[in-house]
């Protein structure tokens, strides 16, 4: 077939350019995954896990500086910002640079629940009337029998945080499922599962002991759902959000 | 949070705090609960004797296997153990804090801590950890001090003691008195000042800092010529002990820097080689030991520091019993620091004598030349920082030492040692190789000494060289092991080898022993490997 060459010039750029400016709005999940890894590797080390550590800006809830276009925004991942923190990457791909940018627009569209919440209420509340800690642990205070939340701010973002907080077996990370066993003379022992082997199980009971069984001294064993009970009907959304807001702002004890 | 389940909890919470976890009262007296080992030695006086009898001369040829717990690396694994309520907790070197099922060796958890880039002399190692209420210390090689709960291997604090980057490592095992925890560094051989720092064991506050040597115009600087007592060395990094009836917690101290030539420190250079007795609530020096003055020959003074209440002269005595990397035994009286005796234990030709206070007389010409002087014993010494033991019941003082060890001393170098097989210098094998000794060639022994007299009572002769320590126990049996990775079980009276294993690696730590549901274990690192012992 024959082309007029201005024709075929103009065809090639608009499909260079709808590749170019298409990458986040066509991005697949295995994309969104794998930006994940990536930012984890390249970004997390200075704007944190949730990409909240550097200030006014907030990566987990598409929060920048100002608004940039995916172009504008794989640039700076790459190239990084002149006469700032922000270096470049000279290492990384294009290919990586979508992903990461696929991520981030996919973080932009959760809700902020901790968006005008204050901390200070929020501690007042998990102390108080949320009585978080009879099973939560901060810097040292409180029970151990829940998951340790002295640096939660730094590994979970703040939808995540609302979400356990109000479907607390919606999603709960290995580390911090509950486990019930019942020995053969009839003990019940529950507790978080630390380790399990062929022949043995760890816990931490819910008399704050390291337990070790083994299996052949059991008559039954399993996974149980978590105890921590739903904060919905209990809190209203301003409460939710100072609660949130105060657990994201937990980032592990000072230097002493 | 539903009313039933916020009650449950509370009530967990009302009788967690009733079990009380390890109070000082308990690390200070380890007696009422033998079944634990709660500090680096088991008591304060590092005595590293235990009660525990069901293992005994009777029985323990019938040592088996209970299990194995594999460190994730490569490091010596130097740690001993604590053992609370049947938890064990370790260190996977360099400083990986775990805790494991002392029955079954299974993890409950590890805290990972990733230390910044230092430099160490002798290995990224570390010896153990101290333990007070539900709190784990530990030193790291990076110079830092970490509390970790112990139920949940949550760090509490983060203290920094020294700056790793400039040669400050930390290897030595805390030492906890009342609510204070003690920690110095290693780095001596570096060029760094060394000292003993106190800290809050709550808050990981520094409290006070004594430094091992003296700043001018402090008593002791005019034993450094110049400026030299600025990288004098002097480093503390290895356990010290505590005396209740005092209130004097005890460090030994490394050698002067630089190592193998005094020509830019004349003097004695004090505090260095020494043993320090410091006041535990201030931190004031009440009196020190210098064991080598102006040492010039590497003899660190780090040796773990054994209190023993003994009769002395017909009249009862609280001495502190002290073999020397310098080839010397000593008794000193805890109290005061007066020097009461003082014998070569080993071949010994630096020095020919003690004048009335203890001051070593040196043999002239026995220090590092251009062209070289034999001196014994070797540079890694007649022991060097291993544990050993003192029985209360046969009143003996066991050592695992080395026995005729020379090296070449070469003025402002690393020695060269001596003879055609140079594997009796290794530190470090975590590995085994055939070793063939000479006339020439250092080996290792297991002897009981009196401690009245310092004479050996009896000796076990372990072939190669050792870098293990002793544990003795009420069932009169005592445990050792060296370099060729045998771990051997002795009678306590006679040394009489009653049972042995090989366990595939060499032998770096001092052996443990702890009970769990009435079942006394027997606990040894070897190569990079906890192993673990009890009857069938």
């Amino acid at each position: 077939m024959r082309v007029h060459q201005p024709l075929l010039l103009l065809v090639s750029f608009c499909l260079l350019a709808a590749s170019h400016f298409a990458v986040a709005q066509h991005a697949t999940g295995s994309d969104v995954f794998s930006g994940e890894q990536a930012y984890q590797n390249y970004c997390a080390n200075c704007h944190g896990k949730t990409g909240n550590q550097i200030a006014n800006i907030d990566l987990g809830h598409g929060i920048f500086r100002k608004p940039y276009s995916d172009d504008e925004l794989m640039n700076i991942v790459m190239k990084g910002i002149a006469n700032t923190p922000m270096p470049a990457t000279p290492n990384m791909s294009r290919e990586q640079a979508v992903q990461i940018v696929a991520y981030l627009r996919s973080r932009a569209v959760l809700k902020d629940v901790g968006a005008g919440g204050d901390a200070a209420r929020g501690k007042a509340l998990y102390a108080g009337k949320g009585a978080c800690t009879d099973c939560h642990r901060i810097n040292g205070e409180g029970s151990r029998v829940g998951p340790e939340l002295s640096r939660i701010g730094l590994v979970r973002t703040s939808d995540q945080l609302a979400t356990s907080l109000l479907d607390p077996n919606a999603e709960v990370q290995p580390n911090n499922r509950f486990y019930s066993v019942t020995t053969r003379s009839g003990q019940h022992i529950s507790g978080r599962l630390l380790n399990h082997d062929a022949y043995s199980v760890q816990l931490l009971d819910d008399k704050e002991q390291l337990r070790s069984l083994m299996k052949s001294d059991l008559q039954k064993e399993e996974f149980i759902a978590s105890p921590m009970p739903s904060l919905r009907g209990k809190f209203d959304d301003k409460e939710l959000a100072d609660l949130v807001q105060y657990l994201v702002s937990l980032r592990g004890a000072d230097k002493p | 949070m539903n009313k039933p389940f916020t009650l449950l909890c509370s009530l967990l919470l009302a009788s967690t705090a009733a079990l009380a976890q390890v109070s000082f009262e308990q690390v200070l007296k380890p007696d009422a609960a033998p079944g634990n080992w709660l500090s680096y030695s088991r008591s304060l006086d590092n005595q590293r004797y235990s009660l525990l009898d069901q293992i005994n001369t009777g029985n323990v040829s019938k040592l088996q296997l209970q299990w194995v717990w594999q460190a994730h690396t490569l490091e010596k694994f130097e740690a001993t153990p604590l053992v609370v309520n049947g938890v064990l907790y370790t260190v996977q070197a360099p400083n990986d804090v775990v805790a494991l099922d002392a029955a079954t060796g299974r993890i409950f958890w590890t805290y990972s801590h990733q230390p910044a880039p230092s430099r160490t002399c002798c290995g990224r190692v570390n010896r153990g950890l101290a333990i007070l209420g539900d709190t784990l210390f530990m030193g790291t090689v990076d110079a830092h001090l970490l509390a970790i709960d112990a139920k949940s291997g949550q760090l509490l604090w983060d203290a920094t003691v020294a700056d790793a980057a400039q040669q400050f490592s930390i290897t030595m095992p805390p030492l906890v008195v009342k609510d204070k925890v003690y920690i110095g560094t290693a780095g001596g051989d570096l060029g760094i000042r060394g000292f003993v720092a106190a800290f809050d064991a709550h808050t990981g506050k520094e409290l006070w800092r004594f430094y091992t040597i003296p700043a001018k115009g402090e008593q002791g600087n005019d034993t450094w010529s110049g400026d030299s007592w600025q990288k004098g060395g002097a480093s503390i990094w290895n356990a010290g002990a505590y005396d209740p009836d005092t209130n004097l917690v005890f460090f030994g101290t490394g050698n002067p820097a630089p190592d193998w030539d005094g020509r830019t420190r004349l003097g004695d250079n004090l505090y260095s080689d020494s043993v320090l007795a410091l006041d535990a609530d201030t931190g004031k020096l009440k009196w020190h030991y210098q064991f080598t003055p102006h040492d010039e020959l590497d003899y660190d003074s780090t040796q773990v520091p054994v209190l023993a209440d003994i009769t002395w002269q017909g009249k009862p005595r609280k001495v502190m019993l002290w073999a020397n990397r310098n080839g010397l035994m000593y008794v000193l009286d805890r109290t005061t620091g007066e020097f009461l005796l003082g014998k070569p234990y080993v071949e010994v030709n630096w020095m020919d004598g003690f004048d009335s206070k203890g001051r070593p007389h040196r043999t002239p010409g026995m220090v590092p030349t251009p062209q070289g002087t034999l001196v014994r014993p070797h540079v890694h010494g007649a022991i060097n920082w291993a544990p050993p033991s003192y029985s209360p019941k046969t009143n003996l003082f066991y050592v695992a030492h080395w026995e005729h060890s020379g090296i070449i001393a070469i003025e402002g170098q690393f020695p060269q040692s001596v003879g055609i097989n140079t594997r009796q210098t290794t530190m470090s094998d975590a590995a085994l190789e055939p070793f063939f000794n000479n006339e020439d060639e250092a080996r290792g022994v297991i002897r009981a000494y009196d401690p009245v007299t310092l004479k050996p009572v009896w000796e076990y002769n372990l072939g190669n060289i050792t870098w293990g320590g002793t544990l003795s126990t009420a069932g009169d049996v005592v445990y050792g092991g060296g370099k060729d990775g045998y771990f051997v079980a002795l009678d306590a009276k006679s040394g009489k080898l009653l049972w042995k294993a090989s366990l595939g690696g060499q032998v770096n730590a001092g052996p443990m022993t702890y009970s769990v549901n009435g079942k006394q274990y027997i606990a040894i690192a070897a190569g990079t490997a906890l192993f673990t012992f009890a009857l069938p």
